[in-house]
């Protein structure tokens, strides 16, 4: 049961962060990357539940809730970044 | 997972598999969603998938393999923590991407915030107007002014 659960995840994982890569890679604009790096960032965490999931162990809790304040610290800089440059642009 | 599982700690472990197989699936359906939609505000739906609900299901997962209950408040913590970061972030994300029209408006089936955008640009040109009393009015709401 454990190596089924383990490598179904692995594989369903590992696509998604090949998806989610992907799309930074192409993205057309910033926010599209922002959005897919919040995604990857996500699926990282959900890596992390499910190693503490099987191995009954909660050391990766913290760096969980850390992982998601650096995503929304990031994503929100950088929204914040692009809407200030198109509004110089706007007002020349 | 205990190895060999048998009875109630069998069925905990059945469901704890399939908490953990739907919660990578929602990371899938992200995935899938970022390279299939066509522009960011689909994307952005796509994307909260495996923020939320994904998460709530892996954790739900945790507090069901470690059986302890002091367990669940710090799961829950961390989930509303979650909760309340992604709706602020993902408003800064749609905010600019509406700013920077960085979507589809034929896409779009209602856009209640175009109406309050272009009022707001017209008080603003209104003020500038009152602002410099020796310029003529342009006629569709342009700022005037030397440049």
């Amino acid at each position: 049961m454990k190596d089924i659960v383990l490598i179904v995840t692995a594989v369903v994982l590992s696509l998604a962060a090949a998806g989610a890569i992907y799309r930074i890679a192409v993205g057309p604009s910033l926010l599209d990357r922002v959005l897919a790096a919040d995604v990857l960032l996500a699926i990282l965490g959900a890596a992390l539940a499910i190693d503490m999931a099987v191995n009954r162990h909660l050391n990766n809790l913290v760096l969980l809730v850390a992982l998601s304040l650096i995503g929304f610290i990031g994503s929100v800089t950088v929204a914040r970044f692009v809407a200030d440059r198109r509004g110089q642009v706007n007002d020349s | 997972m205990t190895p060999n599982a048998t009875g109630v700690d069998a069925a905990i472990d059945a469901v704890t598999a399939v908490l953990l197989i739907v919660g990578a699936i929602m990371s899938l359906g992200a995935a899938i969603g970022l390279l299939r939609f066509p522009d960011l505000m689909s994307r952005m739906h796509a994307a909260t998938k495996p923020q939320v609900l994904g998460l709530f299901l892996v954790l739900a997962a945790i507090g069901l393999q470690m059986r302890e209950w002091w367990v669940w408040p710090v799961l829950a913590v961390a989930w509303i923590f979650q909760l309340l970061t992604v709706p602020v972030s993902a408003h800064m994300v749609g905010r600019a991407g509406y700013r920077t029209r960085h979507l589809h408006p034929e896409l779009l089936s209602v856009d209640e915030l175009e109406a309050v955008v272009l009022r707001a640009a017209g008080q603003r040109a209104e003020e500038k107007a009152e602002g410099e009393p020796g310029m003529p009015r342009m006629r569709d709401g342009a700022t005037p002014g030397p440049d």
